[in-house]
């Protein structure tokens, strides 16, 4: 242990023991860097709580935060950490969820739990079963919306000014005078997730060989449709049709921002 | 005049004892947002009877400015600043504990000049912060004069901090790998100086006005008793826990940097009132003071950052000579270092109580989630609990002696 954060000594055998308190409600119970996180299925949750808090001695509750995987099929991950002040010692319990599943809330068990609940709500859109007082608590009175969600933009939709005219605070949608420069740092040549300008021709089938080759013998062979046809015509018979290169130059350089 | 006519009328109290009283209301009011001693943007609905109050809520969230948010979007090292701005009386501690979080998911060994100087810049941030809050809750209480000493010190401090970072709010100080600059002599001589003589004169002269003043116990002794159990239940930490009882403090039970090397002692309150949890940060103050002495007779000549060159930048003059420096130097302020993935939640001793980082890491240069626990969301929320039955007047002390700053509840 070469840090020099908070030592956490993890008691001998604890994972097993609070593998054994959970028992079936245990989905998955993960060692990293010192710290244990147990994962519970959602419904066992409250059961799983009542029973860290009283076999485990897990006194307090002293955070419950959400997380936003938007790839997972429940995308939402709840976490709440568990604090022992009497074996010293710190768990990290979890459950995952979608935007409509509640979760059962804890707070029948840590009043602390109230607010608690109500960021993740706030933040995530999470709903918890059984608190009752499930407001907002960050965001504006009316404010619309789940922040913390990755597909929120950053700088949210709306914003707000004080209007002379109507003597009040008025909403408006956002307006930037620049957009946020957000820079893609991935190498790569260290698994970028993006397709380099050209690499996707390496990787794209060879195209198979027609039966008979594509030529385009009359204009109706182009696809362009009848419209289109039509005005050709038109034009043809007036002037002699002007090569449309040149104007194009440098134009077709790829843009990295672009691909990203 | 109306007794008269009731006698005339045979009415009796006996036959209806409301008759002829004045139906009274519970009422309600908004303490804040814009009140001076709310401490910050803080709007509390309060149901009064007469001068009792029946319940408060607590709205909070006026100063929310989506820092969570934002760190997702920048750097490792690009976050560390915000958390200089959540709480805005205590900056270090707040970045104390984002440091020991990435340093902890990089496993990242910090050289103990660097942690001696975390250690007692992180205590020095203590004595700043608790002037300002011991400071403020007698001024809430109705007196002046020890404000205005407390100030006194609280200007030395930021004094310190700007020779020490060139800031004074804001330092910036504390990085991933160990500090950003090493300290000049004089200022830990100064320093040194200021503890002997200075701090203990101004401390010991503005709390003689007050632990014993007699007003000032009638307006905190007694009031909002917190038991253990609720303390417990209700998130508390901190100070606010000590004060009821519970001999708890991450610096001890957890250490974290050289605290397992100091000597100093916890102090606990006894009747778990407010009068308590001032107590207890007034002994506060002299123990940071004392592990701030160890500090300096301790602290080691040695490098301030580690050498690790993937992580820790290094300084301008070594960058305008060596060509890999340059390297590094360029591609760690605008890249950054990558943090391999994992999660971690790292909680510290701060100034006001356990101040947590729950950091998410998915093996890029950025957070991909970094979760703030501020200490004074759980304790603002046992508001209601606390205030139920006082008086309205309380409010005031029961919001001074849980010593919260809107920086950080509301992030």
């Amino acid at each position: 242990m070469a840090h020099s954060a908070p030592k956490i000594v993890n008691p001998e055998g604890i994972a097993e023991e609070i593998g054994a308190i959970l028992g079936s409600m245990l989905v998955e119970a993960v060692d990293h860097a010192d710290e244990l996180t147990f994962t519970v299925a959602r419904e066992d949750l409250a059961n799983a709580m009542v029973a860290l808090r009283d076999m485990g001695h897990y006194q307090q509750l002293m955070e419950i935060a959400g997380v936003d995987y938007p790839d997972r099929a429940e995308r939402f991950e709840v976490a709440y950490h568990l604090l022992s002040v009497t074996r010293n010692h710190r768990v990290r319990v979890k459950v995952s969820t979608d935007e409509d599943t509640p979760v059962p809330t804890v707070t029948h068990l840590w009043p602390v739990a109230g607010w608690l609940e109500r960021e993740v709500f706030d933040m995530y859109g999470v709903v918890f079963d059984g608190n009752t007082d499930l407001r907002r608590i960050l965001t504006d009175y009316g404010f619309k919306g789940h922040p913390q969600r990755k597909d929120f933009p950053l700088t949210g939709y709306v914003e707000l000014r004080y209007s002379e005219e109507d003597k009040r605070v008025v909403y408006e949608p956002v307006k930037l005078a620049q957009d946020f420069r957000s820079f893609d740092f991935m190498s790569p040549w260290e698994g970028a997730q993006y397709v380099l300008p050209g690499d996707e021709k390496a990787a794209a089938p060879a195209v198979p060989a027609a039966s008979t080759p594509k030529a385009t013998e009359s204009k109706a062979d182009t696809g362009a449709g009848d419209a289109a046809n039509k005005k050709a015509e038109e034009k043809s018979a007036e002037a002699p049709a002007k090569p449309a290169a040149a104007t194009d130059e440098g134009k077709g350089a790829a843009k990295p921002e672009d691909k990203a | 005049m109306s007794d008269y006519l009731e006698k005339l009328d045979h009415v009796t109290d006996a036959a209806d004892p409301a008759y002829g009283d004045t139906e009274i209301q519970n009422y309600t009011i908004n303490f804040g947002p814009q009140h001076p001693a709310a401490h910050g943007v803080l709007r509390l609905v309060m149901e009064l009877e007469g001068e009792i109050v029946e319940r408060c809520d607590p709205h909070v969230g006026l100063l929310h400015r989506g820092t969570e948010k934002l760190i997702e979007y920048k750097t490792y090292m690009q976050a560390l600043p915000y958390f200089d701005r959540l709480d805005y009386c205590s900056p270090l501690g707040m970045e104390h504990s984002y440091v020991l979080a990435v340093e902890k998911l990089l496993n990242l060994e910090v050289p103990e000049r660097a942690q001696y100087l975390r250690v007692f810049f992180a205590e020095l941030t203590r004595i700043c912060n608790h002037m300002l809050n011991l400071g403020s809750h007698v001024m809430d209480v109705g007196a002046m004069t020890p404000n205005l000493w407390l100030f006194e010190i609280r200007e030395d401090c930021l004094n310190f901090f700007e020779r020490a970072s060139g800031a004074r709010m804001h330092s910036a100080y504390f990085r991933p790998g160990g500090v950003h600059q090493d300290v000049p002599l004089k200022l830990l001589t100064d320093i040194a100086d200021w503890l002997d003589t200075r701090l203990p004169r101004l401390f010991e002269d503005a709390m003689s006005l007050v632990v014993d003043n007699r007003i000032f116990k009638q307006r905190n002794v007694d009031i909002a008793i917190v038991s253990k159990e609720d303390a417990l239940k209700w998130g508390f930490s901190g100070p606010m826990l000590r004060g009821s009882g519970i001999a708890w403090d991450i610096r001890k039970a957890q250490p974290y940097d050289v605290y397992d090397r100091m000597d100093f002692d916890i102090p606990v309150g006894t009747a778990y009132d407010c009068y308590d949890r001032f107590m207890v940060r007034v002994e506060e103050v002299r123990q940071s003071a004392r592990i701030m002495k160890q500090c300096l007779n301790d602290m080691p000549e040695g490098p301030i950052a580690s050498f690790d060159r993937k992580v820790v930048p290094p300084k301008r003059g070594e960058m305008k000579r060596s060509m890999e420096a340059l390297i590094h130097h360029f591609k760690l302020y605008t890249e950054g270092f990558h943090v391999p993935a994992g999660e971690v939640y790292v909680a510290t001793e701060s100034p006001k109580g356990e101040f947590g980082v729950y950091l998410v890491s998915d093996g890029s240069n950025k957070p991909y989630r970094c979760k703030i626990r501020p200490t004074a969301f759980s304790h603002l929320q046992a508001m209601d609990f606390m205030m139920k039955g006082h008086m309205l007047a309380d409010t005031t002390a029961v919001l001074g002696a849980m010593d919260i700053v809107f920086g950080e509840c509301d992030r």
